[in-house]
């Protein structure tokens, strides 16, 4: 009897179990990488707006929307649709948009807004509609003076690409480069710096001595820079909003690349001391130099992890220039790159996930990134010299320098900015008043 | 004399010798016959639905039943009458059947049929022996369907509620809904990023009801990537609607849970 009720009860299971489960499930792996189609419409402006000198306010919509068009061009991510298939004027779109008119030219997103010019002061205002699930996402307004329009464009830009990517934005950012003129054998070198999307330049210094290898604070608008004074190299300390520098210190012989600690406290560089070249760091507030690493190769290029706990720098110490890790203190020193060919000037990820590199190989330069612990590496693009990668300060996009002959012929020599996402896609010319190397870009200036 | 000519026979043996040797014709090359390897052709829905065979059986039976009905409208009228049988086909009368099925599947053979279809036979078609005939075959058919019904066993109960899509069915749901998202490329591909939305859908593929398992995860503050992705899907969905399901079988497709997952994307 008992046997028949256990058979009863597991058959009464088996076929319970069989209920239980009859929901469909279709697992979903794969998707399109097409840019998503966004619809930028032109900013509304409010007929009340006062006319103010130099900024034609009457235009000032339209330009800040071509400036999101183009800040969302440039990811490759978004598709901005042209502004010729739009159907609905901006003024009402922004109050309440007909989605199905949306729908109908394919946007997903639409940016709409409305500006005022009032008491010297510019009110922008913006919001950004689902427009498959006929919803508002995100609405935000600022108020700042007029001639700060562009940033404005830029931070509009940076909430969008927060909200429909969840990363950090790029956009209100700026990138300081060395400005290089005239003929090789006799190049002036100037700091300039210049928004990431190469409006507004401005340049830092006269060109009288040679600046080298600029680079941001990450925690704020400080730079670090090298420059030979009386054939001496020098670091100096540059406020990029007061425009004030400061002489940090004249170090010995060849020095290299000074990069700031995450928490902007200390500066990390490599500089030869005895005919040995080794790195150091530099407390900014003590001025206190500790050497990290005790080798008797030549050790360069240090670069902190975004948590200041490791530092991964260049080595030759394997016989081969490779990139290694170590603790921030210069203990558990290990390599991490095992490729053919030489590695150098590596930089730790804001992300902290990966590191970007340079690698010669065969007489070709690539820019290539590798995760912490050396494994998948990728490289992204490939040239006949290119060097200097730099983050952008969510760990998307790389800003590097490339060198070419200018000339049809082979003859003449250009350097330029480009930069390239980190999937490999995307690469793309900066556009820069003149010749440009060594490009650092900035942390989010709204910040 | 007698060595130079037991040189010459050596001499000669060897040539031609050497000569059976490298000439590659002479040489009989033993045949090399590939194993033969039985393939099995079968259709991904049929292979899907082999546990269901005996209701699958049944739906083939039933669709060569109507074929073979439209069959014997295009046929000359007297001869398929009688043809027709007027009670359960036996197991040897269903493979004439078939064959008659299959006959009607190749167009060649179907147009001269087609012709023959003057306005004169069109007329014979409306006979009233054939349509007692089909009235007969339809009770039959009915018959068949109650006796079915009334014997539901408990390998049919697991048909009826377990059978999910088949494998093209769910292939062609995918491959919709690959082209419809856009997968943000900006997401960590080391997280667990699974996003499950459980759907409630009408009879014509569009969405009734859409439903976000985890949704509490959306919107915990450091899970901004999870909400994007749910986002993104939820947006695929809707420029898909109408989905692409089976004609047939609403009740099992109704409710249907899309599972998406980017990691193998995003690892690239």
């Amino acid at each position: 009897m008992n046997r028949f009720f256990t058979l009863l009860i597991f058959g009464i299971s088996i076929l319970y179990s069989s209920f239980a489960h009859s929901l469909i499930k279709v697992d979903i792996t794969r998707g399109n990488l097409d840019p998503l189609p966004i619809a930028v419409s032109p900013l509304h402006v409010d007929i009340k707006s006062e006319e103010i000198k130099d900024v034609k306010t009457k235009e000032m919509g339209e330009k800040i929307s071509e400036i999101i068009e183009k800040n969302f061009k440039s990811t490759g991510l978004f598709n901005p649709l042209k502004k010729d298939a739009f159907v609905q004027k901006p003024d009402i779109a922004h109050l309440k948009p007909r989605f199905e008119d949306w729908r109908l030219i394919k946007a997903q997103a639409l940016v709409t807004g409305k500006l005022l010019i009032k008491d010297k002061k510019l009110k922008v205002e913006f919001r950004l509609w689902d427009v498959t699930a006929s919803k508002e996402v995100i609405a935000l307004a600022f108020t700042t003076t007029p001639s700060n329009w562009r940033r404005v464009a830029h931070i509009i830009s940076d909430k969008i690409y927060e909200r429909l990517t969840g990363e950090d934005g790029y956009f209100d950012t700026r990138i300081i480069y060395v400005s290089e003129t005239g003929p090789k054998n006799k190049r002036i070198k100037k700091l300039a710096i210049m928004d990431q999307d190469g409006a507004n330049t401005k340049y830092l210094t006269l060109g009288n001595e040679l600046v080298l290898t600029p680079r941001f604070n990450p925690a704020n608008q400080l730079v670090t820079y090298l420059s030979y004074f009386r054939n001496l190299p020098r670091v100096y300390l540059l406020d990029i909003e007061t425009g004030i520098q400061e002489v940090v210190g004249n170090f010995p012989g060849m020095t290299f690349a000074p990069r700031f600690s995450p928490d902007g406290k200390k500066i990390i560089m490599s500089f030869a001391k005895d005919g040995n070249s080794d790195i150091y760091t530099m407390d900014l507030e003590t001025r206190n130099v500790e050497k990290i690493t005790e080798h008797s190769s030549i050790d360069t290029s240090p670069s902190y992890s975004p948590d200041g706990k490791y530092i991964c720098f260049n080595s030759d110490r394997s016989g081969l220039q490779q990139i290694y890790v170590m603790k921030s203190d210069g203990s558990n020193v290990k390599r991490i790159s095992f490729g053919s060919g030489l590695y150098g000037t590596p930089v730790w990820s804001p992300r902290g996930d990966l590191i970007a590199f340079t690698k010669v190989r065969k007489g070709r330069f690539y820019i290539g990134v590798m995760r912490a612990d050396g494994s998948g590496e990728r490289l992204l693009t490939e040239n006949f010299y290119q060097e200097a990668p730099s983050w952008s300060p969510n760990g998307r996009v790389l800003v590097f320098y490339r060198e070419t002959k200018s000339g049809p012929k082979g003859e003449g020599f250009s350097a330029k900015l480009w930069s390239i996402d980190i999937t490999g896609y995307n690469e793309r010319k900066i556009k820069t008043e003149t010749d440009a190397s060594d490009p650092s870009w900035s942390s989010l200036l709204s910040k | 004399m007698t060595k130079g000519f037991l040189y010459s026979i050596i001499f000669h043996a060897v040539i031609v010798t050497l000569t059976i040797i490298s000439l590659p014709f002479m040489i009989r090359q033993p045949i090399d016959l590939p194993p033969i390897v039985s393939v099995e052709l079968i259709q991904i829905s049929d292979k899907t639905n082999i546990p269901f065979a005996p209701k699958a059986r049944k739906v083939i039976e039933k669709v060569k039943k109507e074929e073979k009905r439209v069959v014997s409208e295009q046929a000359p009228p007297a001869a398929k009458a009688k043809e027709k049988p007027d009670r359960i086909p036996l197991p040897d009368e269903k493979k004439e059947q078939k064959k008659l099925v299959k006959k009607k599947q190749n167009p060649e053979e179907i147009k001269p049929q087609i012709r023959q279809s003057s306005e004169f036979e069109k007329k014979e078609i409306i006979d009233t022996n054939q349509i007692a005939a089909l009235i007969d075959k339809a009770k039959e058919e009915k018959a068949v369907k109650d006796k079915s019904s009334n014997k539901l066993t408990q390998s049919n109960v697991k048909n009826s509620f377990a059978t999910g899509l088949s494998l093209s069915e769910e292939d062609a749901l995918r491959a919709q809904i690959f082209g419809c998202w856009s997968v943000p490329l900006g997401l960590p591909y080391d997280k667990n990023l699974l996003v499950r939305i459980k759907l409630k859908l009408k009879k014509d593929g569009t969405i009734l009801k859409s439903e976000i398992l985890d949704h509490e995860r959306m919107n915990r503050p450091n899970q901004k990537f999870y909400k994007i992705l749910a986002e993104s899907a939820l947006r695929a969905i809707r420029i898909c609607q109408p989905l692409k399901v089976p004609p047939s079988g609403y009740e099992k497709w109704k409710d249907i849970q899309l599972n998406f997952d980017p990691t193998e994307m995003l690892k690239g």
